[in-house]
């Protein structure tokens, strides 16, 4: 069974139809890249998926169970994580905190006024792992909010990371970064990707990026599936030339 | 959310260690010390310096209430313009139970708190939806719905003149008997245990994971929501948490002045509980204890002087919020880090 099917669904505001009967099929491991031109629907396409939207009509089935209808914290708990186009961190606290907090939260401490010692040591180790992967260890005491932008964006990641989500989503992971920033958080996706078979899917603008990680590429164009493929079938397609790297190159 | 202080300035000191509750620059448990020392011994010095005991008694009980709006103001990021409500059901709560029901204090505060948190209950939980402003605006009403039931129901509440003709009774404890009514001191150092044992349980909320998840919060719902934390649910609970102590305060300013007054439920009592937090500071622990203290003095001493006293505190208030927006305690914290 795929972990995530999406089925046929739509997104409309109004008149405007954001995202038009879109259906995607993500299997466990599985990388999976969504472009497409601006306006096209994607990160309106992920919202449904995390549950910031509910869509018009469609249905989103996650490991088999119908969560459509969820809000974004049930969803979460399932197993979905995601980060945003534009960083979400908690500026005012350190990187330690921001990930302290995932951490208690993924395991199940969000009520708890009092841990005991030894659950402290674990929340406190597992903090420190996410930090080394990120490679944040040096910046742990840091403000996230007055950290590099792509420190924040790592944070972000760890975030999500230590939510131990069965599918990531992540949004534009390297959008306004650099080139190193751009390398560095590359390597970290691809990290997870290949050393803890996480299944991901992001929206991506840099082709650079997409065609090095993506295992399959769905492409959308005002709101609808243009094509799907393997990056290669994806790189040959008439159509996605046309409408979108055509332009590019 | 509402975020009302979010100064760039801030940006400057970062490098300081990570600590559950951010914000402490200077030693934390020396001031926590000093903090205590001074409220221990507040009756004895607080008369040599011109004041008198029934003073400090009022500067503990409304910082109380100060730094129980502050558990949802500050550390969750929620501004109640409404707390008044759950201030004077306290103080109805006690006042009606002692002049009617049971001639008891301990029942009477236990009434009073217990009415306050059914109360919080059921508008928190009609609320809790609401953000920011709208938010606000709906702490009002409520607050004013409670005002205007105590000044219509004459017979009962007393109406416009308050509820009086009640006073309170010693406490007794069985084994010895604490005599709260003629003993100013002994009234003193009740009212200081109460805010010691709310203040204490406040705290360690706040250094554990869930009142990490009430700062998660109050920096980032968007994030706080993705992480998995069910936000309104959160806000609930701290807004329950916060309303309990707010109400404890409520009990015992009615039992320090022996009368319940329909104006301690009025929305402008509420103001001031929001004013003596951003006063002293709605980022620092003991930020509304300072700024509930400055109010009550500049209140007692500039209205022996003249009626218009609230212009002053006003004006005082707007340069401490145009010159000082982290408030009283986030100047002092700034002057000893650098």
């Amino acid at each position: 069974m795929s972990l995530l099917q999406v089925e046929n669904v739509s997104k409309r505001f109004g008149d405007l139809v954001a995202v038009d009967g879109v259906s995607m099929t993500v299997e466990t491991g599985e990388l999976r890249a969504v472009i497409g031109p601006n306006g096209a629907g994607k990160t309106t396409f992920f919202n449904l998926i995390s549950g910031f939207l509910t869509p018009s009509s469609g249905r989103i089935i996650f490991d088999g169970e119908d969560v459509t209808k969820l809000l974004p914290a049930w969803r979460v708990w399932r197993g979905i994580a995601r980060t945003f186009q534009i960083t979400e961190v908690f500026p005012e606290l350190t990187t330690r905190e921001n990930l302290r907090i995932a951490v208690e939260v993924a395991s199940g401490y969000r009520l708890k006024t009092w841990l005991s010692r030894d659950a402290d040591g674990e929340v406190r180790a597992r903090v420190t792992d996410l930090l080394d992967m990120g490679g944040l260890a040096d910046k742990a005491d840091r403000l996230v909010g007055e950290m590099s932008h792509g420190d924040q964006r790592a944070t972000e990641i760890m975030m999500a990371l230590a939510l131990k989500p069965r599918l990531l989503l992540l949004d534009e992971p390297t959008a306004g970064m650099g080139d190193q920033e751009t390398y560095d958080i590359t390597q970290l996706i691809r990290k997870l990707h290949r050393d803890q078979n996480q299944t991901i899917v992001l929206i991506e603008h840099d082709m650079r990026v997409v065609f090095h990680l993506a295992d399959r590429i769905m492409v959308l164009a005002e709101g609808a599936m243009l094509a799907e493929g393997t990056p290669n079938e994806i790189a040959k397609d008439d159509a996605v030339q046309a409408a979108y790297l055509g332009k590019a190159a | 959310m509402v975020r009302l202080d979010k100064p760039a300035e801030e940006s400057a000191q970062s490098e300081a260690p990570a600590l559950p509750v951010p914000g402490f620059r200077i030693d934390k448990r020396a001031a926590d010390a000093i903090v205590w020392l001074l409220l221990l011994t507040m009756p004895f010095w607080l008369n040599w310096i011109g004041g008198y005991t029934q003073l400090g008694t009022r500067v503990v009980i409304l910082a109380l209430a100060a730094m129980s709006l502050n558990f949802l103001l500050g550390y969750t990021g929620v501004l109640s313009f409404g707390h008044a409500a759950y201030f004077g059901l306290g103080g109805y709560g006690v006042g009606l139970t002692l002049k009617y029901l049971v001639p008891n204090t301990l029942v009477g505060m236990g009434v009073g708190i217990v009415a306050a948190i059914v109360a919080a209950a059921i508008i928190g939980a009609l609320i809790v939806r609401l953000r920011g402003i709208y938010f606000a605006m709906v702490t009002i009403a409520f607050g004013q719905v409670f005002y205007f039931i105590a000044y219509r129901w004459n017979n009962v509440t007393g109406g416009d003149d308050g509820l009086s003709g009640w006073h309170r009774l010693p406490i007794n404890l069985g084994f010895t008997q604490i005599d709260i009514l003629h003993n100013k001191l002994a009234f003193y150092y009740v009212v200081l245990f109460c805010f010691a044992v709310s203040v204490g349980i406040m705290a360690l909320l706040l250094r554990s994971p869930f009142g990490r998840t009430l700062l998660a919060i109050r920096e980032n719902e968007r994030r706080a929501r993705f992480l998995g934390i069910p936000v309104d649910r959160h806000i609930w609970l701290s807004w329950l948490i916060s309303c309990t102590f707010c109400s404890l305060a409520g009990t015992l300013y009615a039992l320090l002045n022996n009368f319940s007054d329909p104006h301690d439920l009025h929305w402008e009592q509420s103001g001031n509980f929001v004013i003596m937090a951003v006063l002293g500071g709605m980022r620092s622990f003991w930020g509304p204890l300072i700024g509930a203290g400055i109010f009550i003095v500049l209140e007692d001493y500039i209205s022996s002087r003249t009626e218009n006293w609230e212009s002053f505190i006003g004006l005082f208030f707007v340069l401490v919020v145009l010159f000082f927006p982290r408030g009283v305690l986030g100047v002092i914290r700034r002057r000893t880090t650098q």
